[in-house]
């Protein structure tokens, strides 16, 4: 078969433009990844950030005798709707524990129903016409303002909007991590060092890496059915609480700190081992004080970014109960709680669409404190990576 | 005096046992040694053994009498057991002090002790393992007593809302028995399986062949851990991101070409689980194709083919395994994912093949039995054990040929960093 020049450089011009294709192709499926992330935090952010302002107005609170009784007699008619009600349910035990208010006529800022701030954000609003010419007029007298909203941050759960914060999911979060890195952590460690450093490679050794492979493959939801049957039904752990929501999750982090706990021994070098055992160490005392202390950024590198992924793992909490009701801040280990990502799952529950926005702030803060955890990591490894 | 407080003063009775024993035991080696005996070992290792042999026992003696309070029910009262470990590590104390000789290897026993603390730190993740299985397949058995498990397997219909009737002895009043044919939650979740691997597949592939073959190595330092960000996004974020955002596109774009589609399509969580997908695939992928050798590169575009055709016909074929490696850990992902179905796909179980209509997964049933208010015993709440069962024997299984498949990969081409 012959073929002409004409026909060998044609065919050749095709194969380069479907190479070039290929290229163009696989750019732009990296560029939709990207895109596909820019679109998501910019649609966070959009409807989050509203979410740290709070409308507050400015009214007339008459602290009488009537108002000690029934609240509502504070405030003047035109207005009542749009205070918030857990506001008006404040003012009788503010008149208890200062009597000295009793009696007078003061102009205070105080939060606003959560109708209101919807109103004044631009969202769709309850409001009935009346009360959003009210809103409309105490906006142009500068007495309708949206502000900083504080509440969001030292408020735990509540049934209105205004009201609902992050403070109690923010500290169960916290008791939660703290059971999770204590038992996690020195069990990964030890693991790690034992499988490395001290085991021989036999039947059991293989078994434990297959099975630690295993474990870090496990759909999360699976140690949440473990949590439930093992440590509530059967060691009686208490239910919702941080204790087992916590023992649940290390037992999810440990592969991810027992993995890269042995990666980071691993790029120790055999030298220094070497070195250790020439001047007589025992195989502990190289492993305390040469091989640990020179793993350590990598350890610590691994055990950052497992806190972090059992920070946003919500399903095996849900499974042992930690999406309770909690409108407090506790600080107990064995009483009810829940955790950020429950608290932004019970949310997105919630029917109010004012509740739409506390959600994405939620999201907001904790995506925030997630990026910052996984920057820590990353600039802990550049800072402290060594090249042998 | 309360629990707490008993086992407050036990460990701080233990807390100066082991004290003592350290200052003792050094003592007494100090002393052995400035009398110009050869000793074996440091005198902070003898000190360091005699607190083990004071520590070790009684502590050992109040886990196990602990184990045997919570798991057989013997009625030890804990005064009694923290008493009696205490006078186990009085013992061992003495015993420790005895022990401090010259020609006694103290830095070896405690190397011992040590190998064998660490050895037990290693079984726990083995013991979670067993402890998974052991919770899941016992309350399953339970299960299938009460319910067929060819029922269960091959029924159509889930319907397990008069269960708590039939566990309160009331099973007449309800007009329907309850049924628990799991099929439709298994449809459920392979359409929304299969969605969310038409997503992330083609994109993470190709983004992972555009890093390891097209990009400059800039782009390439910034694109990997960008892409890394989407894998670290909590699923409960996502979850809302599919419900609040992406549904309601879906049902627009369906609106527009006049189809109708319902607020909990199964698309909406399918893609967004995609889209957390990509990274995983992506990644792997991308360290795959980099370990292909670069003489197969060389010896291709040697011959005269295109880069185009060397990607196509010589690096894919050789780093599948990898890839098809990398896809089933997907999907094994994908199935097992929770938070984003609870939030984004629907609650009823619905067997169809229009990913437009709402379906329910298994995991969403898991969760629907598991936080509900009926008791543990009923067999709603029993059939979430029986669904992980499930769950875990297929995502065992995916996992295995996962590690068989990768095995294979570097065993063929001896890459040891995969």
């Amino acid at each position: 078969m012959s073929q002409s020049f004409d026909d060998i450089s044609a065919q050749l011009k095709r194969r380069h433009r479907q190479s070039t294709h290929l290229k163009w192709v696989s750019m732009g499926a990296l560029g939709l990844a990207g895109l596909f992330l820019v679109l998501f935090f910019a649609d966070m952010l959009v409807k989050g950030l509203p979410a740290f302002q709070q409308a507050q107005i400015q009214v007339q609170v008459d602290y009488s005798e009537q108002a000690r009784q029934l609240p509502l007699a504070a405030l003047n008619e035109e207005v009542r709707p749009l205070v918030s009600r857990g506001y008006l349910r404040l003012i009788p035990r503010r008149i208890q524990e200062n009597p000295q208010l009793l009696g007078t006529t003061r102009m205070e800022w105080v939060l606003a129903d959560s109708q209101v701030d919807q109103y004044l954000k631009g969202h769709h609003s309850k409001l009935k016409p009346g009360e959003q010419s009210v809103v409309e007029r105490l906006q142009a007298q500068g007495r309708a303002e949206l502000k900083f909203n504080t509440t969001f941050f030292t408020n735990g759960d509540s049934k209105m909007p205004e009201l609902a914060g992050i403070a109690s999911a923010a500290m169960g979060t916290l008791l939660t991590l703290v059971v999770t890195l204590a038992i996690a952590f020195p069990i990964g460690v030890m693991t790690a060092v034992y499988l490395e450093e001290f085991a021989a490679d036999n039947r059991l050794t293989q078994a434990i890496e297959i099975n630690i492979n295993n474990l870090a493959a496990i759909p999360s939801i699976l140690f949440g059915l473990l949590g439930l049957a093992i440590f509530i039904n059967f060691f009686g752990v208490p239910r919702s609480s941080p204790l087992v929501g916590g023992l649940t999750l290390a037992l999810m982090t440990l592969p991810v700190i027992i993995i890269a706990t042995r990666t980071a021994l691993r790029s120790v070098p055999e030298s220094i081992r070497h070195a250790a055992f020439g001047v007589g160490c025992s195989r502990w005392q190289v492993v305390r004080d040469h091989v640990l202390p020179l793993a350590l950024p990598g350890i610590m590198t691994g055990s950052i970014i497992g806190m972090a992924q059992a920070m946003g793992e919500t399903a095996p909490l849900i499974i042992v109960g930690m999406v309770a009701f909690i409108p407090d801040v506790t600080n107990s280990f064995t009483e009810a709680a829940t955790v950020l990502p429950a608290q932004i799952f019970t949310w997105a529950g919630e029917p109010d669409r004012a509740f739409v926005e506390k959600t994405s702030g939620g999201i907001l803060v904790l995506l925030a404190v997630l990026i910052t955890l996984n920057a820590t990591a990353v600039v802990l490894r550049k800072k402290f990576e060594r090249r042998w | 005096m309360q629990t707490n407080q008993i086992i407050a003063l036990f460990i701080g009775a233990l807390l100066l046992l082991g004290l003592i024993a350290f200052f003792l035991g050094r003592a007494k080696a100090t002393r052995v040694r400035a009398g110009g005996t050869a000793m074996y070992a440091q005198p902070d290792q003898y000190a360091w053994f005699t607190v083990v042999s004071t520590a070790g026992p009684a502590l050992a003696v109040s886990a196990v009498g602990g184990f045997l309070l919570l798991l057989l029910g013997a009625e030890i009262p804990t005064l009694y057991l923290l008493a009696g470990s205490l006078l186990v590590a009085c013992l061992g104390l003495a015993i420790g002090i005895f022990m401090v000789r010259p020609d006694f290897h103290a830095r070896q026993a405690i190397e011992r002790v040590i190998r064998w603390v660490l050895a037990g730190a290693a079984l726990i993740s083995i013991l979670t393992t067993f402890g998974i299985l052991i919770s899941i397949v016992g309350e399953a058995l339970r299960f299938f007593q009460m319910q067929s498990f060819w029922e269960f397997i091959t029924g159509t219909t889930w319907n397990p809302g008069a269960s708590f009737l039939q566990a309160a002895g009331r099973a007449e009043e309800g007009s329907s028995t309850a049924q628990f044919g799991s099929v439709p939650l298994f449809a459920g979740t392979f359409m929304i399986t299969a969605v969310a691997m038409l997503v992330a597949i083609p994109v993470g592939l190709l983004a992972a062949i555009y890093m390891a073959e097209f990009a400059p190595k800039r782009v390439r330092t910034l694109a990997k851990p960008t892409l890394e960000v989407l894998a670290g996004i909590p699923t409960v974020v996502y979850g809302f991101f599919a419900a609040i955002t992406v549904a309601p596109i879906i049902v627009s774009v369906a609106g527009f070409f006049g189809l109708e589609a319902s607020f909990n399509n199964a698309l909406a969580p399918g893609i967004v689980m995609g889209i957390m997908i990509i990274p995983f695939i992506s990644s792997l992928s991308d360290d795959v194709i980099n370990s292909v050798p670069d003489s197969m590169r060389q010896g291709s575009l040697a011959l005269g083919m295109t880069q185009g055709e060397t990607i196509r016909d010589v690096v894919i074929p050789a780093a599948l395994p990898g890839i098809i490696s990398a896809s089933l850990l997907a999907v094994s992902r994908a199935m097992g994912e929770t938070m984003i179905v609870v939030m984004a796909a629907g609650m009823r179980p619905n067997l169809t093949a229009n990913p437009l209509e709402d379906m329910t997964t298994v995991t969403v049933r898991i969760v629907a039995a598991l936080t509900g208010d009926q008791e543990f015993a009923s067999a709603e709440t029993l059939s979430a054990f029986a669904l992980g069962l499930v769950l875990f024997v297929v995502t065992l299984s995916l996992n295995l040929v996962s590690v068989i498949m990768i095995r294979r990969f570097r065993e063929k081409y001896r890459v040891n960093n995969l």
